[in-house]
């Protein structure tokens, strides 16, 4: 007989997915801004799972083809995986197409991704003009995750080389980074020892990601792919404490007193 | 149950095999009944440095494969009778290693024995995998050169990340560091590395420093394991090792050369 637990396991435990708030019925709109937001950071929506937000739409007592839009969200690359804010039609279509319905509507602070974060508040349609082309940038407003998770990895053991980490968020390092080994965040990377190995923050194009080492000797650093090797780090700080970050696509690396 | 020891390097000829004899030897000449399997699938070394070559009937991969049980291809050390070899397959490749087999070699040798020693092929390859994979201990044998540590250093990242131990997130194995052929002289030239120099890479628990030694290489085609030869500084070297495992306290010898010890009788340079 089988042990039931080498079968199956069920876990608790939290996503993040970015939500898709909808201001306008206009299907090619959507679709042309959608593109030029994903060009901004195609990497961070390639395969995406997605949530929609109907509430605004709602409030403008626009009625959507709710087949359309899904159609057209996985054509460009999109995994819906729930609706909210929904009426009670969607709500009943959003089921058919098996699409779970999420009854939660509080979400914390938005923070948006874009060059330009003025452009990204978001401006409702005048209730007074409905039918109104709303301006792209106000068509569609993603309100996805903070591009840095606000989740740390602690790492208190060695990183040996040849050895790979990966911090969907921040990661923060207590022992030597030896050289051969290679870690990597979408966040910062705090190294309170040597670091001999490879660095890379911002994994995900996260430019304000930042670099701090107690003792710096590495390999490579590089923020949002921005790199420079040890061949260039030795011309300047090396060995000690700094930290390094990306200031017109230009690695910084200052020494903290 | 057993204590399963694995001397690994990553690097080749830096010792392994002539570590693992010694050590495996100091603790069965200590009261401690004590195994010591090769690894090295293909390129069997082991029985020649132990002496037993023309002992060796079954091997591992025999009594992996079933064709021999433990016992058939056990051989007891002529010098010492706390001591039993496990000889590698000559004929055969890693290829003939497997996770489950090596897995129940192991256990039924922890019914019988106190210490297993595994002498880890070099590289990274499967027979070092599998040598590494059950361990309690590891001896991280080392060179002082930068090769040999950069190795050594990918070794203890594969020690603390593809081990039993770590897939199951047990403590994790218990990593020490053996400085091997280690020229006090050439150090002081800047010809070698330091201890320092290297333990500022790897910075483990320092089981002991052995000294490049002749008799290292005399032992070794006498097929005798140089623990046994007490006159010499690696044999006493290996003996403090194997003493420090055990838990005594004993300070470092052999960091600093023969002139050092006459300098410092004749009151020399500091």
């Amino acid at each position: 007989m089988q042990n039931i637990s080498s079968v199956l396991e069920f876990k608790s435990s939290t996503f993040f997915a970015p939500i898709l708030i909808i201001f306008t019925n206009e299907m090619s709109a959507i679709e042309q801004t959608l593109h030029e937001k994903i060009k901004l950071a195609p990497d961070f929506f390639r395969d995406s799972p997605l949530i929609i937000d109907f509430k605004e739409l709602n409030k403008l007592n626009q009625s959507i083809d709710f087949e359309q839009l899904i159609q057209l969200l996985r054509r460009i690359g999109f995994f819906p995986v729930g609706i909210r804010g929904g009426n009670e039609q969607q709500n009943k279509l959003a089921r058919a197409l098996f699409i779970p319905i999420d009854t939660v509507r509080e979400l914390g602070n938005s923070i948006s991704i874009g060059e330009k974060p003025k452009q990204e508040t978001i401006h409702k349609p005048s209730v007074a003009k409905p039918e109104a082309v709303v301006t792209k940038q106000e068509a569609v407003h993603v309100a996805a995750i903070p591009p840095v998770p606000p989740t740390a990895t602690l790492i208190s053991q060695p990183i040996r080389s040849g050895q790979r980490i990966y911090a969907s968020g921040d990661l923060i390092i207590l022992s030597q980074v030896s050289a051969g080994a290679e870690i990597m965040a979408e966040g910062n990377i705090h190294v309170y020892n040597t670091l001999r190995g490879r660095a890379l923050a911002g994994v995900h194009g996260n430019t304000s990601a930042r670099i701090f080492c107690f003792d710096m000797q590495a390999e490579l650093i590089s923020i949002a792919g921005d790199y420079k090797t040890s061949e260039d780090l030795v011309k300047q700080v090396y060995k000690g404490p700094v930290q390094i970050y990306l200031q017109d696509h230009a690695l910084i690396i200052k020494e903290i007193a | 149950m057993a204590r399963i020891i694995v001397v690994t390097s990553g690097k080749g000829g830096v010792g392994k095999t002539t570590t693992s004899a010694a050590i495996a030897m100091g603790l069965a000449k200590r009261g401690h009944k004590t195994a010591v399997i090769d690894f090295d699938v293909g390129l069997r070394n082991l029985d020649l440095i132990l002496g037993c070559e023309r002992r060796v009937v079954y091997d591992f991969i025999n009594v992996i494969n079933g064709e021999a049980s433990i016992n058939q291809a056990l051989i007891r050390d002529k010098n010492c009778n706390m001591l039993y070899i496990l000889p590698a397959s000559q004929t055969r490749d890693k290829d003939a290693l497997t996770q489950e087999g090596v897995g129940r070699v192991l256990e039924e040798l922890s019914k019988d024995f106190e210490y297993i020693v595994c002498d880890s092929p070099a590289g990274i390859e499967k027979g070092a995998n599998l040598a590494l994979y059950f361990a309690d201990d590891a001896f991280v044998v080392t060179n002082p050169e930068i090769s040999s540590v950069r190795d050594s250093d990918r070794m203890l990242g594969i020690l603390s990340s593809k081990s039993r131990r770590a897939e199951r997130n047990e403590e994790p194995i218990k990593e020490y560091l053996l400085l091997t052929r280690y020229d006090p002289e050439r150090v002081k030239i800047g010809e070698m590395l330091s201890l320092d120099d290297v333990q500022e890479i790897l910075s483990l628990e320092l089981l002991g420093i052995i000294p490049e030694s002749k008799s290292v290489l005399s032992a070794s085609n006498a097929g005798i394991p140089v623990i046994l030869d007490e006159k010499s500084e690696a044999g006493q070297a290996y003996a403090d090792v194997v003493a420090r495992y055990l838990g005594e306290k004993l300070p470092h010898r052999f960091l600093e050369g023969k002139q050092g010890f006459l300098r410092r009788l004749f009151g020399g340079k500091k």
